[in-house]
């Protein structure tokens, strides 16, 4: 089943599609250079012992993002 | 292909000038890339030089120099901190951004991750915009082929449009190949169709893009080399504008599209580096400005201003690089990849993630415990016993009986006493140390302990600059340099001496030893000094937490920043070569530490501890002065004085105090501790002395090298006077607090 949420609100070994930033300057900067585009799939992959931050799949690297800004990243489960 | 034919060695570390070239036909070539693609490692290969490269984003914290000759020719290679992007967001990221647009080489090399090579390709496109003399290297090849990754080079060198060789640079394969094609694209031959020179581009690439390009030139005169298309409305901005810029271009100078696009953003920053670089205000000249205006009334017609437009092109460059991808890389999921994700899921699991973080902790400390034992005492007898030897050739020659007492009871036995009693843990510590950054489990524990420090509103990745504290706080503090924000850097900074250095792990396993694990040796005994160890440096651990707090809570205040953290996938170390080099470095750096701070001091020290003053030695009247004081904390006047002796370096401390206390201003032969505790107790120390005595060990200030360090890197007096403060504060307070309730309940 398709659903819309947060990327931060992904379970371990979930996978989805992104759809929106929510983020604006700096931070939307450093998500875009990472590879974090509207259409981009993302897996979360860890998460760590008190489930922030996480580590998400992104573009072939493991890249860790803690919630707040995890939060602001739209995203559509496949 | 060996190392060292035909390179030549490289010069000393130093920053890079803008359009600073040592020699004249020298050819700068920038090397740039994605943080922890092995740029560093391809730079040591090609220039033969010694610089650190472990496992964690962000390991090159400046830029270095080196230079080789291949066939020839000479050049200059300068390798730039990671990014992820020419947008900069760091100052090391503009630092490298700044060296690619502004420095003057004549050509860049892009390192690439091949297990990666979507996003790294992301920077490759942003350089191809920039300039055309660029050679896309695809590193890692080793480890993309173990991961199931397989690259169609061919096809992306005739997509891209520009040399791309692969590379395994940790075994030294390609490089020979990449510095062909850096002279390829560097060589100067006429272009067809074109006044400007340059090496033409291999036919496939033209002829795959002629579609995709109008066939005009964009770059500096020169063949189009950008196979970046932006959107319908951007490219017919970019028509207008282009050609006002190539018009006022210098030559040396980032290509006109870069230049438009820039334009066309509007970032104030990176506009004033531009006008910086160039000498005058490229938007203001006449044609420009006029190019420009009607360029954004266009722009704005199609509702792509400002974030839209910088979203636009960002997502146009991740686009690109994607489809350039496409049909290049084949994947297939591969048994190692399965296994480190295992790995992963078990190290930063809930029940056992921090668990075995401890576990580590504690294994690596008794390792090097355990280990320096032997080679200790090994090096004590025999360095004692060439010191006696020393003393009688001096009695030999006829020397003075003051200068037998300077030069052998002073220099040299503080000089013996700090080697053998520091270097063996070091050469057992860094190694470890080294050999867990290499195989890429530090950014795991930062990842751990980032929840406590966003609670701390400080940054997950004072994690990994405690740990290069273990090692020595000075290069703690210039690991600091990882950290982006320059709020939380400064927490970083400032609470690095918690954490005990290599310096004071002798002093500390020592005074535990005597006072409380005893001296039965074995197992057991180590076992127990490991683990109350770990129990001290997490002490340690804890006030760096609490510093952190309070300190953005009263004088640095602010939010916790935006934090990425990559973890890279598990490389097996390189273990032979981690252990030689570790090893060397080490043994060079104590050996030059001892001879530059510990000698001298045994100097100053004999020198007290010999001269009467109104009938007392120098170093009684000094420890008196300040027995009141340091009673209140819990020690004696002679400890307090080993601390402010030892400002120079930590490992001193033990030694002066055992000569105050023998004040006989020699070091007599002091490694059996049964001896050594024995001499603590007739002077007056108890239970309470030992722990005010490591907790004041553990927090105190920092060494002079330290303290320099720190005022190099935030270049303010007053952040340094704050950074000794701290440590210090805590630490008497902490004295304090241990003493006087001993006395209130134990009666003293």
């Amino acid at each position: 089943m398709r659903s819309n949420k947060p990327l931060a609100e992904l379970h371990e070994g979930e996978c989805a599609r992104v759809t929106e930033l929510l983020v604006q300057n700096g931070m939307r900067r450093r998500l875009l250079d990472i590879g974090l585009t509207p259409g981009t799939r993302v897996e979360c992959e860890l998460k760590s012992p008190s489930g922030d931050p996480a580590a998400y799949r992104i573009r072939g690297a493991l890249i860790a993002l803690r919630r707040r800004d995890a939060a602001l990243v739209l995203t559509e489960t496949e | 292909m060996e190392r060292g034919n035909g390179f030549a060695r490289a010069r000393a570390d130093e920053p890079p000038r803008p359009h600073a070239r040592a020699q004249k036909r020298e050819t700068v070539v920038a090397l740039a890339g994605n943080p922890n693609v092995g740029k560093s490692t391809v730079f040591n290969a090609l220039t033969g030089m010694h610089q650190h490269t472990g496992n964690w984003p962000g390991k090159t914290v400046v830029s270095a120099r080196g230079s080789c000759e291949v066939q020839g020719k000479r050049y200059l290679l300068v390798d730039t901190p990671g990014s992820y992007s020419l947008m900069a967001h760091s100052a090391e990221e503009q630092a490298a951004r700044d060296f690619i647009c502004f420095g003057g080489a004549d050509a860049v090399v892009v390192v690439c991750d091949a297990s990666c090579l979507e996003r790294n390709l992301d920077l490759a496109l942003q350089t191809m915009e920039i300039t055309d003399r660029v050679v896309v290297c695809v590193n890692l090849m080793d480890e993309a082929r173990q991961r199931g990754t397989s690259v169609d080079l061919a096809r992306l060198e005739a997509r891209l449009g520009v040399p791309v060789v692969p590379a395994c640079a940790r075994a030294g394969q390609g490089l020979r190949e990449l510095m062909h094609a850096v002279a390829c694209v560097t060589r100067e031959k006429p272009c067809q169709g074109c006044s400007k020179t340059r090496e033409p581009q291999p036919k496939a690439a033209r002829g795959a893009r002629e579609g995709a390009l109008d066939g005009r030139c964009s770059g500096c005169c020169c063949a189009l080399c950008s196979p970046v298309r932006y959107a319908e409305p951007i490219e017919q901005a970019l028509k207008l504008l282009i050609p006002a810029v190539s018009a006022v271009r210098p030559e040396k100078a980032p290509g006109a599209r870069w230049l438009a696009l820039r334009l066309l953003e509007g970032d104030r920053a990176l506009c004033e580096g531009i006008d910086r670089m160039l000498g005058f205000s490229l938007a203001r000249q006449p044609e420009v400005a006029c190019a420009l205006t009607q360029a954004k009334q266009s722009l704005s017609r199609a509702h792509l201003t400002g974030a839209a437009l910088c979203d636009a092109i960002a997502d146009t460059l991740v686009r690109t690089a994607g489809e350039l991808c496409a049909g290049v890389i084949q994947k297939t999921p591969t048994k190692r990849e399965r296994r480190d994700r295992r790995l992963d899921r078990i190290l930063t699991s809930r029940r056992a993630g921090i668990p075995l973080m401890l576990l580590l902790l504690i294994g690596v400390f008794w390792l090097t415990i355990t280990g320096a034992n032997l080679p200790s005492q090994l090096l004590a007898d025999g360095l004692f016993r060439f010191g006696e030897q020393l003393a009688k050739w001096l009695a030999l020659a006829g020397a003075p009986e003051w200068l037998r007492g300077l030069a052998v009871d002073g220099a040299y036995r503080v000089l013996a006493w700090v080697v053998s009693v520091m270097l063996p843990p070091m050469a057992i510590f860094f190694p470890l140390f080294t050999l867990l950054e290499d195989l890429g489990y530090l950014p795991r524990v930062a990842f751990n302990l980032d929840r406590c420090f966003q609670k701390c509103r400080a940054c997950g990745k004072q994690a990994l600059t405690m740990a290069m504290g273990f090692g020595c706080n000075a290069a703690g503090v210039v690991g600091c340099r990882i950290i982006d924000s320059p709020r939380e850097r400064l927490i970083a900074i400032l609470t690095n001496s918690f954490v005990p250095c290599n310096g004071r792990f002798p002093t500390l396993t020592a005074i535990l030893t005597m006072f409380f694990v005893g001296n039965s040796g074995g197992l057991g005994a180590s076992l127990l000094c490991a683990l109350l160890l770990t129990g001290l440096v997490l002490l340690g651990v804890g006030m760096t937490f609490l510093a952190s707090r309070l300190l953005s809570g009263t004088v640095l205040r602010g939010v916790p920043s935006s934090f990425t953290l990559e973890l890279p996938p598990y490389r097996r170390p390189q273990l032979g070569k981690v252990l030689v080099r570790s090893v060397l470095d080490r043994t060079l750096f104590v050996l030059g530490r001892a001879a530059a701070v510990a000698a001298p001091a045994g100097v100053l020290l004999w020198c007290m501890a010999n001269l009467a003053v109104g009938g007392r030695t120098l170093l009684a009247v000094c420890a008196s002065a300040l027995d009141p004081v340091a009673r209140f904390f819990g020690l004696d006047g002679v400890i307090l004085l080993a601390f402010v002796l030892g400002f120079p370096a930590n490992e001193i401390v033990v030694p002066i105090i055992i000569m105050a206390y023998l004040s006989q201003g020699s070091l007599v032969e002091m490694n059996d501790l049964s001896l050594l505790r024995a001499l603590l107790v007739q002077n007056g120390w108890t239970w309470v002395t030992a722990v005010c005595t490591m907790l004041f060990s553990l927090m105190h200030w920092p060494c002079s090298t330290t303290c320099l360090t720190i005022h190099k890197e935030t270049q303010s007096w007053k952040w340094t006077a704050a950074a000794v403060l701290l440590p210090t504060a805590a630490g008497l307070t902490a004295c304090a607090l241990v003493a006087n309730l001993a006395r209130a309940f134990a009666g003293g």
